[in-house]
């Protein structure tokens, strides 16, 4: 089965795709940081941040729509987390209601503090989703470990990216080949057969585990990875990095000032 | 000839009780091609992985004269190149350059080197400009190629490929086996594929039930259709019966 990239567009070209895949990495843990310590009330701050993402979108040449749809798969998780908010939150009352028996009210500070989580969420994913769509997933993962993140956690997420899809088809495969013999049932029978296929990928993941590592092993694998010095970290590098940090200094100093 | 691979009275079986090789004997000589077949659930995987000592049984196999233990294990699995079945096991990495440059890596040859490895693996199976590319978008018959390549990028003396041909339309395997064919050196190939292991191998070596039936000529042993069908490699007297009523 074919399967989209979770890299799409990054084999692009690029003044962004050409960075340093660290000098990125660590401009958008800048980003999310400054994002996240924004005062909840300095909502030109916000403005200024995603202006400097569209910036970032046109310089990457990656279709702004592209970004946009994916960063609202945030959405729904975020709204799950923070919706409940206005209610609890105490503070001057914006409007109560009375359902029933219960009487509810949300406050005016309640309700900022959730527009602002679903903006400071959003901004960070567009942040990411720019990462992503400006560096192949194996050169992040090579900055990831010249950037000392444990090895460990860089293997796991190799194997992830390698290896995601095959599970998706193997499940794809599997749900097949139930449809094609099962004609409805009760839930309980219907619940039980799902039970038995979530327990045989298992049985088959940790089998193919024991292929891979039976691969790798022949291989002269000994359990420390080693891997080739790629990256090469110039002064354009240098100068994105920078570059960015300092916009964003800016942003809060003028937000200070404001 | 020089003898490369001694197995010696090498008896397995696996945690579960379960008996996959009873008394196996077998040499393997330098620069021949040896095919190893048999039916399913025969032992062939099991006498496979011990060729470069993943399974080990106290010393039964011998490389060059040395047995196989913990102390020589990484230059016996530099010598002997495993090739597995399914290439989605094989091929682990990213790209395909980290996956054919992992065993070199692992060797511990210098960044020029392991480079220089990878190009010239790449071009024997005829793969030369996939470096960067991911193995998930690869067709299957491309997934074998670069399979193989991860192995020869060692230099291994010794190639062991499990089931070549498997999975492969007619065309992607004869183009296969024509890759196969070019390759010098010593090649094990286990495989029920006969077709291959005429158009491939010189000796062909019969196991059934965790023992070695037969080891001789692949000419003759082709040819003994009453062997074949003993060890359910070839359709028995009722099903060929069967086939010329229908």
């Amino acid at each position: 089965m074919k399967h989209s990239f979770l890299d799409q567009y990054s084999d692009r070209d690029s003044p962004l795709h050409r960075l340093d895949p660290r000098s990125k990495l660590v401009a958008t843990l800048a980003f999310i940081i400054a994002v996240v310590l924004t005062p909840v009330d300095s909502w030109p701050a916000y403005g200024m941040y995603l202006v400097l993402l569209a910036v970032l979108i046109v310089l990457s040449r990656v279709p702004p729509l592209y970004i946009l749809r994916r960063s609202l798969v945030i959405v729904p998780f975020v709204l799950l987390v923070a919706v409940l908010i206005p209610f609890f939150k105490g503070g001057e009352v914006a409007g109560s209601y009375n359902i029933g028996m219960w009487h509810i009210s949300v406050s005016q500070s309640g309700l900022q503090i959730f527009w602002n989580i679903l903006a400071r969420a959003w901004l960070s994913i567009i942040s990411l989703s720019i990462l992503a769509a400006t560096t192949r997933f194996a050169s992040l993962l090579e900055g990831l470990e010249r950037l000392r993140f444990p090895r460990v956690l860089v293997m796991l997420l190799s194997f992830m990216y390698r290896y995601i899809f095959i599970l998706t088809d193997e499940v794809m495969r599997m749900k097949q080949a139930r449809d094609s013999r099962s004609f409805g049932g009760k839930w309980r029978w219907q619940i039980k057969t799902v039970g038995n296929m979530v327990g045989t990928l298992f049985l088959r993941s940790y089998e193919r585990g024991e292929r891979v590592y039976a691969a790798m092993v022949a291989r002269g694998f000994d359990g420390h990875s080693r891997t080739l010095e790629r990256l090469r970290f110039g002064r354009r590098d240098a100068l994105f990095a920078a570059g960015l940090s300092l916009a964003l200094v800016a942003i809060n100093l003028f937000n200070l000032l404001y | 000839m020089e003898e490369l691979i001694t197995v010696k009275n090498l008896s397995f079986s696996y945690p579960d009780g379960q008996q996959a090789l009873i008394d196996v004997n077998l040499a393997i000589y330098r620069g021949e091609s040896l095919a190893l077949i048999g039916p399913n659930g025969a032992g062939k995987s099991t006498l496979l992985l011990h060729l470069n000592g993943i399974l080990r049984s106290n010393g039964a196999v011998s490389l060059l004269g040395s047995p196989i233990d913990e102390s020589n294990l990484k230059w016996a699995r530099s010598r002997v190149g495993l090739v597995f079945q399914n290439p989605d096991d094989q091929l682990f990495s990213p790209t395909v350059f980290d996956d054919v440059a992992f065993g070199p890596i692992n060797m511990g040859l210098s960044d020029g080197q392991v480079r220089q490895a990878v190009t010239r693996a790449l071009g024997l199976v005829g793969m030369s400009g996939y470096e960067k590319r991911s193995p998930h978008h690869l067709s299957f018959g491309e997934k074998k190629r670069i399979a193989l390549a991860t192995v020869l990028s060692m230099s291994p003396e010794i190639l062991v490929i499990d089931e070549p041909t498997s999975n492969l339309d007619p065309r992607g395997k004869w183009s296969f086996i024509g890759v196969l064919e070019r390759m010098a050196g010593t090649k094990i190939i286990v495989t029920h594929d006969l077709e291959l292991v005429g158009a491939l191998c010189r000796r062909v070596v019969i196991l059934d039930q965790g023992r070695v039936v037969a080891d001789g000529g692949t000419g003759d042993i082709l040819a003994d259709k009453r062997l074949l069908a003993a060890h359910g490699l070839a359709p028995d007297g009722a099903s060929l019966k069967l086939k010329r009523r229908g």
